[in-house]
């Protein structure tokens, strides 16, 4: 089984602040790792230092065994940010223009789109559930429908690994729920590795098979099982506050 | 008119810069308008008001310059200035639209001290300041044409990556795409766009050119291809329509020109009313 993720005592500042302490974090290939943690506990600083969108002060992080600066095969990640404060929301483009674009990493400068992009457009869209919506605005979509057409965006790449952002916020209960169970077809059927910052430990819990429990440093990094034998006591010690655990069949905690 | 075109030169340099300008300024605009840098765009403008009259000034007080295009000037102050507003949104990273006042008015003194320097070029200012059918020559007629293709091989070369970085910027970083330099070049472009456009529309319209018809487009189009189509189309028709009524009525075309845009813009709003898109 390939490491696909390696990140070895990391750490990250802003300006004086402390957002991450040695952390370390293996994800290996078929994983579907939950990231969860308070506000504030340095989920998102985690997963653009995985991007290389920042670079950490301290410890060193390589992506498919190569360290994350040398990493030139963008293709092969797959980044779903969160909704609110990325894309420019009153931008005029189809959802196929939208999800076309996500082959330009793929395509190389002064390239063109393949020829077969509307193809490929086509299956992105069919593995969302969003082919009907090919011809629309984007800004007329709803913000669970945008989060998939995002998703799209990120898999006619052909990612080995997906990075999710909290991608569920502003979205409800009802297409969350089948928004999940898309990410848990896309791990299973289709092999595609899967990082997830979530709130929703809740919604999540079947899904997926890893979790890491963040509060600037990691406090539980196992598997999913085995997160249900941790006393109150230990959970609400990296939360920093009382947390509410709720036990459904398959056994998980909600805070 | 046409048979007009045919025998006098100056016309047809006007009118061929025209087309030119009524392509590249509407298709760059639609980029420029969707990454909001509107005002970057007029910032930019007033630099090369400033060129165009300090390089006015040199001729006259030079004797080996009197030769000199303003447009050379004119151009390099805009690309000076484009790096500069750069240097400041960095400088000011949670007052970005500072850049623009400072540009701006830097600019414009500048322009303002050069003027007043020297007295004696009213006539010609003015035909930068609001555009002329009468004064393009030659060699800014291929100037124009430079810069035309310059603009169009930089967009149709990037035009993936230009899409990714205006649509989502973060994502275009965690795509490896080299944002940086291709919104310096941008910037760099943007400001051969303007000093290239100011003959016809003049220095003070440029930024409507680039503005005012891709926000028409927007009202109409579903898609980004609809956004540019519709933008060229809006575009070429202003730039044509206000230098045929310039010529006739003897107006400075960046008047009409801006005018019309603004008529196209008021019907488009009228004819969609609130079925038009929310932008």
């Amino acid at each position: 089984m390939e490491k696909y993720i390696e990140m070895n005592h990391v750490s990250f500042y802003y300006d004086k602040t402390e957002a991450l302490q040695d952390v370390s974090l293996t994800v290996n290939e078929g994983d579907f790792l939950a990231i969860i943690g308070p506000n504030g506990s340095g989920k998102s600083t985690l997963m653009k230092i995985i991007l290389g969108l920042l670079k950490p002060m301290k410890g060193d992080v390589r992506l498919f065994g190569k360290p994350v600066e040398e990493f030139r095969d963008r293709a092969c990640i797959g980044y779903v940010s969160q909704k609110s404060n990325s894309f420019n929301s009153g931008f005029p483009a189809t959802v196929y223009e939208v999800v076309r674009s996500g082959l330009a990493k793929k395509t190389g400068l002064f390239a063109k789109y393949p020829s077969d992009a509307s193809d490929q457009v086509k299956e992105a869209l069919i593995s969302v559930g969003m082919q009907a919506y090919s011809d629309r605005p984007i800004s007329a979509l709803s913000g669970g429908q945008q989060q998939r057409v995002f998703i799209a965006r990120a898999l006619i790449s052909k990612p080995k690994i997906l990075l999710l952002d909290e991608p569920t916020v502003g979205i409800d209960q009802q297409n969350m729920q089948s928004f999940y169970r898309m990410l848990t077809h896309l791990n299973k059927h289709h092999g595609i590795t899967i990082i997830l910052i979530t709130h929703d430990v809740d919604a999540v819990s079947k899904s997926i098979s890893h979790v890491a429990c963040l509060n600037r440093t990691i406090h539980f990094h196992g598997y999913q099982k085995e997160m249900e034998s941790l006393s109150d006591e230990q959970l609400e010690a990296w939360y920093g506050h009382p947390v509410r655990r709720v036990k459904h069949e398959g056994g998980h905690v909600h805070d | 008119m046409i048979e007009a075109i045919f025998t006098y030169d100056f016309l047809r340099q006007a009118f061929i810069s025209g087309i030119l300008i009524g392509l590249m300024a509407p298709l760059l605009g639609v980029f420029i308008v969707v990454r909001r840098l509107s005002l970057i765009a007029d910032a930019l403008s007033h630099v090369t008001l400033a060129g165009i009259a300090g390089s006015l000034f040199l001729s006259q007080s030079v004797p080996a310059l009197a030769l000199l295009n303003p447009l050379y000037l004119g151009m390099a102050s805009a690309v000076a200035g484009s790096t500069l507003i750069e240097k400041l949104r960095t400088l000011y990273k949670h007052y970005q639209e500072l850049a623009i006042p400072i540009i701006m008015s830097g600019g414009l003194g500048l322009a303002a001290l050069f003027i007043s320097l020297a007295d004696g070029f009213r006539t010609d200012l003015f035909s930068y300041l609001f555009g002329s059918v009468s004064a393009v020559s030659y060699q800014d007629m291929w100037i124009v044409i430079g810069v035309t293709v310059i603009v169009l091989v930089f967009l149709i070369g990037f035009f993936k990556e230009l899409f990714v970085l205006s649509f989502d910027e973060e994502y275009a970083h965690a795509s490896g795409l080299p944002a940086k330099w291709i919104h310096f070049l941008f910037m760099v472009v943007t400001a051969l766009v303007i000093a290239a456009s100011m003959r016809i529309v003049g220095i003070l319209l440029v930024s409507s050119l680039m503005t005012l018809p891709v926000a028409a487009a927007m009202r109409l189009a579903k898609s980004f291809k609809g956004a540019i189509l519709w933008s060229l189309l809006f575009g070429q028709t202003s730039v044509l329509f206000g230098l045929v009524s310039a010529f006739y009525l003897d107006l400075a075309p960046g008047a009409t020109i801006v005018l019309t845009s603004i008529l196209i813009l008021l019907i488009v709003i009228a004819i969609m009313g609130r079925k038009g898109r929310r932008v």
